[in-house]
């Protein structure tokens, strides 16, 4: 087991240091956008010295390396700051009730759990699905339900998910109610009402990420179809279906774990669109909204929120590679 | 079914292979009877197609091979007209088969006991408790070491030997009718190899299976079957009882694979005291990384026009020590000297000259060949790299190479080495190393991927051109008629050490040190009753892994 916790170990040291790289990253490329939250705050007619004034009441004035570790050890300790566009609508609209509502953190938190939970119910639909596919169209290579599975996770993955999404809505939400067409999830839904709210942005996302799993998975089974132990498994006598599924199968995990991963991480990154068009609340709205605005320390949260799905995801990917494997997992 | 039908009937079977478009016969008009409890034997060179056969026995084909011709009965059954769920219904339960490779054959990701309980289960011969009790009783019976406990390990955790035997039990667990043994000793050492041959036939006895056993090696055969039959290029060259195989072959093909054995140079005088030494090991210990030595305190000298064999195990160390040599793995400790001077440790820092003098031939020459440069561009390259010859010149010499390998340069200066065959490329594979016009040449197990009568031809070639030049070889192999046959000085290494040196002659005559004498008596002779006479000698406790062990 050594072995296995030394490699493991590893792998989470680098995910760190990726992650710093990463921050640096983020935080130069935010700061390098060009416009400034005081000059889209104020408009075109302010004064150089009302900008000033709002710059360095942000903070905005102090040296980029200065504002970067001040971000940082705020981000350990998860304080991303304040929001801009919140802390001038406390201060300058004079109320204060608003107060409590100001921090990136407060923003950010309930948008990423909605942004959680549409990808996790995707997850759910699109993994088993595409496992299946992918196992079904191995076991039946080159027949016509392995062509109708590439074609058509072929098709949907191709379409532009605006489109995708806009087909689901008329079919299951215009032709056949079936589903609501809008999925402005809150806080107050019981888990069943938020799942039907959730249910046409996750069809939509299923069919963005299922061609690839389902791929991989047919690919990483046929691979292995002519290694000697599958022989051996034949000239056991044993059914297609179980040589696939327990001689095969277990053997083309690692490849398929890290095409999940690299799925899972683009639900919880990269749906604004799909978000946009079912008015989702989850964290690529909010980050869009952001990036309009200009309000930088929410931008600079986000990025790093979707940074560390990425690396954790693929870390996780790594280490449940290394553990399905059993050579890895026990030494000689 | 009668008591006077055969278990197994082939009449005229014909198979094709077909790839791109091209359809070659692959097996042509061969018939096959076995009856129960016999074992037949399966012969040829490889392309002789015995596994065909041997999978056609089993009403198998392998994907891009069709029968196209005659019928297979098993028991009364037709296979070849058998449905698909006939067939697998067979199979696993009356009919089983022993892979080549073990170590490829079981499925990594699972126990070896799971694997083995997998048929029965899956036959509905036996449940999961009685399979695996059966296992360890077979375990047992086949003398793997912990039989309660080495079922639960993962293949990768257990040795080559031993994983041999665990297929070995793996394929009689249903006790089957029938057992296609297909070259199960072809991957193993000498030493392992004995060990499961006697497993092997200890099974095949004791449950009165009838076997089907593929292999290219007679000695091996001759002890294992009650018939043979010699297969050449998918025809039958001649079938008979084991005895009258070996000693009255009566076609001339079985007679020369039989005559293979037979070619040996004498031994050349040793060198004087005072010569020096083209190449001399001065205490040499490796390891790679930081891990341990795997080659300890090796010294020995090479002289000039001899062959030093240097023997082993796979793990022996006898690679390393060529590495070391070529200075691809610096020693630790220790240097290599050529003709008295030191070589630097690290090829990096050899000058060409240096690098010139080393030269190696490699085992695989599928691997060894750039699949992508032509001929005249393989041998090329070291002609100018280390001759500085370009141009016109460049190719005469090439050409002169391509007939010192007895190649005729028209023909094949411009071809792929995907257009040659294994003995051609292996050739290829000494002219390359001749180009450099090396004093020394380090020849890694050059003969073991070949056909016996293709070695044969490499190790003559290999002899001449000793004898035009003068060159030394370093000859690394297990196989010891390889040494027999070419060698002048033998190094016998072990876990890293050397056991014993010393002339040839010496070397296969007694006394010897123990290791060395197992390693000699491991080699399965002609006689067909030699395995029995070293059980009857030295008892099965003194034979491979576990005489290693006691040492």
């Amino acid at each position: 087991m050594n072995n296995v916790a030394l490699i493991i170990s590893k792998r989470l040291g680098l995910g760190v240091l990726t992650m710093f790289m990463v921050s640096i990253i983020i935080f130069l490329a935010v700061n390098m956008l060009p416009g400034d939250f005081a000059q889209a705050l104020l408009g075109q007619s302010a004064t150089p010295e009302a900008v000033e004034a709002i710059r360095r009441d942000l903070g905005l004035s102090k040296p980029i390396h200065t504002r970067y570790f001040d971000w940082l050890v705020g981000a350990l300790q998860f304080d991303f700051g304040t929001s801009f566009a919140k802390a001038n609508f406390s201060s300058y609209a004079g109320t204060s009730s608003t107060a409590n509502f100001g921090t990136v953190a407060d923003q950010i938190a309930p948008r990423f759990a909605n942004t959680l939970f549409l990808a996790a119910v995707t997850a759910c639909i699109a993994v088993p699905l595409s496992l299946l596919i992918g196992v079904l169209a191995a076991l039946y290579r080159y027949s016509i339900f392995d062509r109708i599975a590439n074609v058509s996770t072929l098709t949907s993955i191709s379409s532009p998910e605006f489109f995708v999404a806009y087909v689901l809505i008329l079919v299951l939400a215009v032709l056949n109610p079936v589903f609501p067409s809008l999925s402005n999830i809150h806080d107050g839904m019981d888990f069943a009402q938020k799942l039907q709210k959730t249910m046409l942005p996750a069809l939509t996302l299923t069919l963005v990420v299922t061609a690839h799993m389902m791929r991989m998975t047919r690919a990483a089974i046929i691979n292995l179809l002519a290694s000697p132990y599958i022989e051996m498994a034949r000239l056991k006598g044993l059914s297609p279906f179980r040589i696939i599924l327990f001689h095969a199968l277990p053997n083309a995990l690692a490849p398929i774990i890290n095409v999940i991963a690299l799925n899972l991480a683009y639900l919880i990154t990269g749906v604004v669109v799909v978000e946009v068009v079912f008015v989702y609340p989850g964290v690529g709205q909010l980050f869009v909204d952001s990036v309009k605005i200009r309000d930088i320390p929410v931008v600079q949260a986000c990025c790093l929120v979707f940074a560390a799905a990425y690396i954790s995801l693929n870390l996780l990917a790594d280490v449940m590679s290394i553990l399905s494997n059993p050579r890895l997992r026990l030494p000689k | 079914m009668s008591a006077s039908e055969p278990l197994v009937k082939i009449s005229n079977l014909a198979i094709d292979g077909i790839a791109d478009e091209t359809r070659t016969r692959i097996i042509n008009d061969v018939s096959l009877e076995l009856n129960r409890g016999e074992v037949m034997g399966l012969i040829g060179e490889s392309g002789a197609g015995k596994s065909t056969l041997g999978l056609a026995a089993m009403g198998f084909t392998r994907d891009g091979c069709e029968i196209v011709g005659g019928n297979i009965r098993f028991d009364g059954i037709d296979l070849v007209a058998a449905t698909a769920e006939t067939r697998r219904q067979l199979l696993g339960k009356r009919i089983a088969y022993v892979a080549q490779s073990a170590a490829a054959s079981f499925n990594p990701a699972h126990k070896i006991i799971n694997q083995h309980a997998e048929a029965p289960m899956f036959h509905g011969v036996s449940n999961r408790g009685e399979a695996e009790a059966d296992a360890m009783d077979l375990y047992q019976r086949l003398r793997l070491p912990n039989p309660q406990e080495i079922g639960f390990r993962y293949p990768h955790q257990v040795s080559g030997g031993q994983l041999q035997r665990a297929m070995t039990a793996m394929a009689m667990s249903c006790r089957p009718d029938l057992i296609i043994f297909d070259e199960p000793t072809t991957a193993l050492d000498v030493t392992t190899q004995i060990e499961v041959l006697v497993a092997i036939r200890e099974i095949v006895e004791q449950f009165q299976t009838a076997a089907i056993y593929i292999t290219h090696d007679l000695a091996v055969v001759a002890q294992m079957a009650d018939r043979v039959k010699v297969l050449l290029r998918g025809d039958e060259v001649e079938e008979a009882d084991t005895r009258t195989m070996l000693d009255a072959p009566r076609e001339d093909y079985t007679r020369s694979l039989w005559a293979v054995r037979s070619f040996q140079r004498p031994q050349k005088p040793m060198a004087s005291k005072d010569a020096v030494p083209v190449i001399s090991l001065r205490n040499v210990t490796a390891a790679y990384g930081n891990g341990d030595p795997v080659v300890r305190d090796v010294s020995f000298d090479i002289h000039e026009g001899r062959t030093v064999a240097v023997v082993g195990e796979s793990g022996s160390g006898k690679s390393t020590t060529a590495r070391c040599i070529t200075g691809l793995l610096p020693p630790k400790t220790g240097e290599i000297a050529f003709a008295n001077k030191v070589l630097p440790a690290d090829y990096r820092k050899r000058s060409v000259n240096q690098l010139r003098q080393v030269q190696m031939i490699y085992q695989m020459a599928d691997t060894a060949l750039n699949p992508r440069k032509r001929i005249g561009e393989i041998i090329g390259r070291p002609v100018e790299f280390y001759l500085g010859l370009k141009g016109a010149e460049k190719r005469r010499r090439v050409e002169e190479l391509l007939e010192l390998i007895e190649m005729d340069p028209k023909e094949y200066i411009n071809r792929l080495p995907s257009e040659l065959s294994g003995g051609q490329k292996q050739r290829i594979g000494i002219a390359r190393a001749l180009a450099a016009e090396p004093k020394f040449i380090i020849c890694d197990e050059v003969t073991s991927a070949l056909d016996q009568l293709v070695a044969e031809g490499i190790l003559k070639l290999l002899t001449r051109l000793q004898e035009e030049m003068k060159l030394s070889y370093m000859l690394i192999t297990h196989d010891l008629s390889t040494v027999r046959a070419i060698a002048d000085e033998v190094v016998v290494m072990k876990d890293g050490l050397i056991v014993e040196s010393g002339p040839k002659d010496e070397m296969f005559t007694p006394p010897h040190h123990d290791y060395t004498d197992l390693l000699l008596s491991s080699v399965p002779e002609m006689n067909p009753d030699w395995l029995d006479e070293l059980l009857a000698q030295r008892g099965v406790e003194n034979l491979g892994d576990a005489a290693v062990s006691k040492m």
